[in-house]
């Protein structure tokens, strides 16, 4: 956390978690989707429920999956750039349980290539986001560092390959994680990094052993 | 998970390094950061610039997203320009009440604002600052550097107990916007860091076990107002730290303290628009107005 998460952000009202925050989920959502969304089904948990349409909180999150900022003028217009584009949005409630924040939202999202992931996240005050789950695997991801998420099979060593790729290009973990579903099989890892990671080093990436799919992940 | 921020250490460092509130936390969070002191201050002096253009949104006459509020700031505007001798509070508290009502308003409406802490509590700070720097003619930068005073009591809020409503109540969002406008007002008038660290205080004392309780669920009724009763808190509790009050109980266990009641608050009363007024016969029917409507 810095002080510009405490003063700031430049924002659309009229709330920090419901609006700016939905705004923040909206964008990571798109980046771990990694293309731009064709379709787009959201549910909300909580008080996101309950308070929704007050707060634009979908207005916030259709603006966040096209990849506007928190401060974009045209938050309170979204659905219709959301219509012009051709994507196509709903929003229902759900229960994520009693111990999820009462801020929180479940994308189903399809992207135009066909692509197509599950992201969980909430909001957990003054603008500031998380993502717990992608694709069923549990995670812990603020959008606060650039990251890179890679889906990797489990195995000896490919965790090394990728910090290294990194470590070689001067770029600083600042926190990683790792989650496998079962040992052996399909894995996720986040890797945030003090520097960006660049198409070069993507790519890199990308071509080694076990790594199925990395992708970049930023809120810009 | 990060160890928990003091505000008591780093005003006891400021002290000991012979260094202002302000000072000392433009120095640490530059570092912090990895940025120059020219630059942290840059960015602040350019919030300042979006927080004043959020007051003139407020005072231009518009209308919320629920319709339930809009157009206070600007009656106050008037009072003070038509009935200047009528006012109770002083010249420069009715200032402060105007901006928290204009900024507050703007939110409402989908405007543009900073978010400090959060958007739900976003007209307190600027009514403390603005109305203090026209009464003490600060500069640019002095308000600059008193927002970076601002940030730091904010983060350590943010670190030991929460900034948001639908974790803490309305203690956690107005009630953390009037303790860091204190610090900020206290800066200003030159006070040293210790009475920083009273100032905050005092000021989440007087907020203590505040409930969110939004009609409609919206950021609107009694929010817009929340942030004029915060911002005078703030304002009074500066001047008990100014004239050398203590609170009794040190800044860091009351932060402490109201996370600690924020967690025993009913859920209802944690922006789920299920107590307090949300719940009142008049609050209810807003709310089956407003949703029926949209």
């Amino acid at each position: 956390m810095n002080i510009f998460d405490v003063i700031g952000p430049v924002m659309i009202g009229p709330s920090s978690s419901h609006t700016a925050g939905a705004v923040r989920l909206g964008k990571l959502a798109l980046a771990i989707l990694g293309e731009p969304v064709r379709e787009a089904v959201i549910g909300l948990h909580g008080s996101f429920a309950k308070t929704y349409k007050g707060h634009g909180t979908d207005l916030a999150l259709a603006a966040g999956i096209q990849g506007w900022t928190t401060d974009d003028a045209r938050i309170p217009k979204s659905f219709e750039a959301v219509h012009k584009a051709g994507i196509t949005i709903s929003f229902k409630t759900i229960n994520l349980g009693d111990l999820a924040h009462p801020n929180s939202v479940k994308f189903w999202l399809t992207g135009i290539n066909g692509n197509t992931c599950k992201v969980t996240g909430s909001s957990i005050g003054g603008g500031r986001v998380f993502i717990n789950n992608i694709d069923d695997f549990p995670v812990e991801f603020s959008g606060e560092f650039p990251a890179i998420l890679t889906m990797h099979n489990d195995r000896p060593g490919a965790i090394a390959l990728v910090t290294s790729i990194l470590s070689s290009h001067g770029v600083n973990v600042a926190q990683m994680r790792v989650f496998r579903k079962q040992k052996g099989g399909l894995a996720v890892m986040i890797v945030e990094t003090d520097q960006p990671v660049d198409d070069a080093e993507v790519e890199v990436i990308s071509q080694l052993p076990h790594i199925e799919s990395v992708r970049r992940i930023q809120l810009g | 998970m990060d160890e928990k921020l003091s505000l008591q250490e780093w005003i006891g460092l400021a002290e000991q390094k012979n260094m202002s509130f302000g000072e000392f936390c433009v120095d640490l969070q530059a570092r912090e950061l990895e940025i120059e002191q020219e630059e942290l201050l840059g960015r602040m002096e350019a919030i300042l610039e979006v927080m004043e253009q959020s007051i003139e949104s407020g005072l231009s006459g518009i209308k919320s997203m629920g319709g339930l509020v809009g157009g206070n700031g600007k009656l106050v505007d008037n009072y003070r320009r038509e009935q200047p001798r009528e006012s109770i509070v002083g010249h420069v508290m009715s200032k402060a009440i105007m901006i928290a009502l204009a900024v507050g308003e703007a939110n409402a409406s989908m405007g543009r604002i900073v978010a400090a802490p959060t958007a739900g509590a976003s007209g307190t700070l600027p009514a403390v600052l603005f109305s203090l720097a026209e009464a003490r003619g600060c500069s640019r930068s002095e308000l600059a550097k008193a927002l970076v005073v601002a940030g730091a009591i904010g983060m350590v809020i943010a670190s030991r107990a929460t900034l948001s409503g639908a974790a803490g109540g309305c203690q956690a969002e107005c009630g953390s916007a009037g303790a860091m406008a204190a610090g900020a007002a206290v800066e200003l008038y030159g006070g040293s860091p210790d009475q920083v660290g009273q100032a905050a205080a005092m000021t989440l004392k007087n907020m203590m076990g505040l409930v969110c309780d939004p009609v409609a669920g919206l950021v609107e009724v009694p929010c817009v107002k929340r942030n004029v009763g915060a911002a005078a808190g703030a304002m009074v509790a500066a001047e008990m730290a100014l004239a050398g009050i203590k609170s009794v109980i040190p800044v860091d266990e009351v932060i402490d303290a109201m996370a600690a009641v924020g967690h025993v608050m009913s859920c209802s009363l944690k922006e789920t628009a299920q107590g307090g007024i949300a719940v009142s016969p008049t609050g209810l029917a807003w709310a089956k107005k407003i949703f029926v409507s949209s």
